[in-house]
């Protein structure tokens, strides 16, 4: 008697609870794509609390893992912007970036510029790193370039600048108002690590439009979209809120968080 | 008047079986687990393909699975290759949704938050219920650990191996024994379920952080790299789906009322013949 109750409530109770399930989804928690929304607010706190207890975990210098000529077995995939239509950039890339110069500006002692035979004379790190987009994909490629820290040192960077901001020449987004360039920032930690490096070499080829040319900013322990591409400014500032919508960078702006870490 | 005495013998002894720490990790898992895994369709969605090794093969095959939408005589068509075998989709996985304007996206919009393609905010969302999820596991080890719930109830003794095809009979036939503790094919499964499948989601996930390779490196090596990391993440997260599955077929087969009320109350009603002990309520 009881094991026929057992069994009916179990069959009517397992189809109420399967409908359940297909319910599940639907838009109830579309609000959490607001960005507005006090809700998304709290749970982006998170994202502080990754990026304070990953800080605090790695330490400053330690390095992203380097792998093998070996391990290099495909291009590396470009994404985003692949060629940038400004005519800032396209008169440079006529002009085989001849004209160019990266410049160092804000709170900095001086502002500095250097062109890419520049750039190129000087030290340079190479270093074989996995690339980590924010999709998913990964892809591990050869880069080469000079190494950040030395040159915000030649500007001398002011006590109270905390963040670089990396200001780029690619329209990522081309709208109604105008063209949205790409920008993006870091702190101070990121931009001094050993394996932050301007990246003008790929593969131990010349460094691609495709991929960033002439410089594209390696930041190895962050996503791919912390790696600015078409770099030609680094603006030093104590608070990010004046440029973009004020989250630091162009993904940012759109919902990615600002630590890029994980 | 012959059924007074019958009575008693006919309910067993209401015993407090789930202590608040059970009680309250139970719901706030229930919780981030539901919003883990809409959240992480909505992330794989953003490039809904798995593979094995360090990185993903563009030039070359490392890809078990893809998820997909392809052209054909009859229009576009959803197409998941999972193995190196391809399976016709459509309506499901790789395009979904309304016939005349169908959505292309690997995980249809009705098991992802949100419900349309918003990777920053499945990230928000998924890295949010991440740490609750997280904290949640060490309160729960530390307590049961403690109030001894891991020893008597989840971890396994020679008895409980010994009495599986005893209880693989009765589970077949849904006669069940509702003691003071687990039976044995519960005992295994939260035992898989707490000891192999959450630190392994947990780790495989943070393998996937740049960060986290950078300060734990070793997390690379025992996962075989990132995409392995990624994969075995996606493949943990089949098993807690159909853990759920099955926990949720099982409360309704053992008595959803009893079930429920022990999760919530922590009373649960043993069936006749329970030896009682003291605290028990009749």
């Amino acid at each position: 008697m009881s094991r026929l109750i057992t069994r009916r409530n179990f069959l009517r109770s397992s189809a109420v609870a399967g409908s359940g399930l297909v319910l599940a989804g639907c838009d109830q928690f579309n609000f959490l794509g607001d960005k507005s929304n006090p809700v998304r607010h709290v749970m982006e706190q998170a994202n502080v609390l990754t990026y304070r207890a990953q800080r605090a975990l790695i330490g400053d210098q330690a390095l992203a893992r380097e792998y093998s000529a070996s391990e290099i077995r495909q291009g590396m995939k470009p994404n985003g912007s692949v060629e940038p239509s400004t005519p800032e950039y396209m008169f440079l890339r006529m002009q085989n970036f001849e004209p160019y110069r990266l410049t160092v500006k804000g709170m900095v002692e001086r502002e500095v510029s250097f062109s890419l035979a520049e750039l190129r004379n000087m030290p340079s790190r190479s270093q074989i790193t996995r690339h980590d987009c924010v999709e998913g994909w990964s892809c591990i490629a050869k880069w080469t370039g000079t190494p950040l820290g030395p040159i915000l040192d030649m500007a001398g960077v002011k006590p109270q600048a905390r963040f670089c901001v990396y200001h780029c020449y690619d329209n990522i987004q081309r709208t109604l108002t105008g063209d949205i360039l790409y920008y993006e920032s870091s702190d101070l930690v990121d931009a001094y690590h050993p394996q932050t490096i301007l990246s003008y070499g790929l593969n131990d080829a010349v460094l691609p439009v495709s991929n960033g040319a002439p410089i594209r900013l390696r930041i190895e322990r962050a996503l791919g979209y912390k790696q600015p591409k078409y770099l030609h400014t680094i603006e030093l500032v104590d608070d990010l809120s004046p440029f973009g919508q004020g989250k630091g960078g162009y993904w940012p702006d759109n919902g990615y968080d600002w630590y890029g870490g994980i | 008047m012959s059924d007074a005495t019958e009575l008693p013998d006919s309910k067993g002894p209401l015993i407090y079986r789930q202590s608040i720490w059970t009680r309250v990790t139970h719901w706030v898992w229930a919780i981030c687990l539901f919003f883990l895994l809409l959240t992480g369709l909505q992330i794989f969605n953003a490039h809904p393909a798995l593979y094995i090794g360090n990185e993903s093969g563009f030039e070359y095959e490392n890809a078990i699975l893809e998820i997909g939408a392809v052209n054909s005589a009859e229009g576009p068509r959803g197409r998941t290759i999972l193995f190196g075998n391809t399976f016709d989709t459509t309506g499901v996985l790789g395009m979904s949704g309304d016939a005349a304007r169908p959505t292309f996206t690997a995980f249809p919009g009705a098991v992802t938050i949100p419900s349309y393609r918003d990777l920053g905010t499945g990230r928000v969302v998924h890295f949010f219920f991440g740490w609750i999820f997280v904290a949640t596991m060490l309160i729960w080890f530390v307590a049961s650990f403690i109030n001894g719930h891991i020893r008597r109830d989840i971890v396994p003794k020679p008895a409980d191996i010994a009495g599986v095809p005893r209880d693989v009979a009765a589970h077949a036939t849904l006669r069940f024994r509702h003691g003071r503790s687990y039976g044995p094919l519960q005992k295994l499964s939260y035992f898989t379920v707490f000891f192999i499948l959450f630190p392994l989601i947990v780790a495989t996930g943070l393998t996937m952080s740049p960060g986290m390779d950078t300060a734990w490196p070793w997390l690379l090596d025992i996962f075989g790299g990132r995409q392995t990391a990624r994969t075995i993440h996606f493949t943990v997260m089949l098993l807690l789906v159909a853990f759920f599955i099955i926990h949720i077929i099982m409360v309704f087969a053992a008595g959803p009322i009893n079930e429920l009320r022990s999760m919530v109350t922590g009373w649960y009603r043993a069936s006749p013949g329970t030896p009682g002990a003291e605290g028990d309520r009749p």
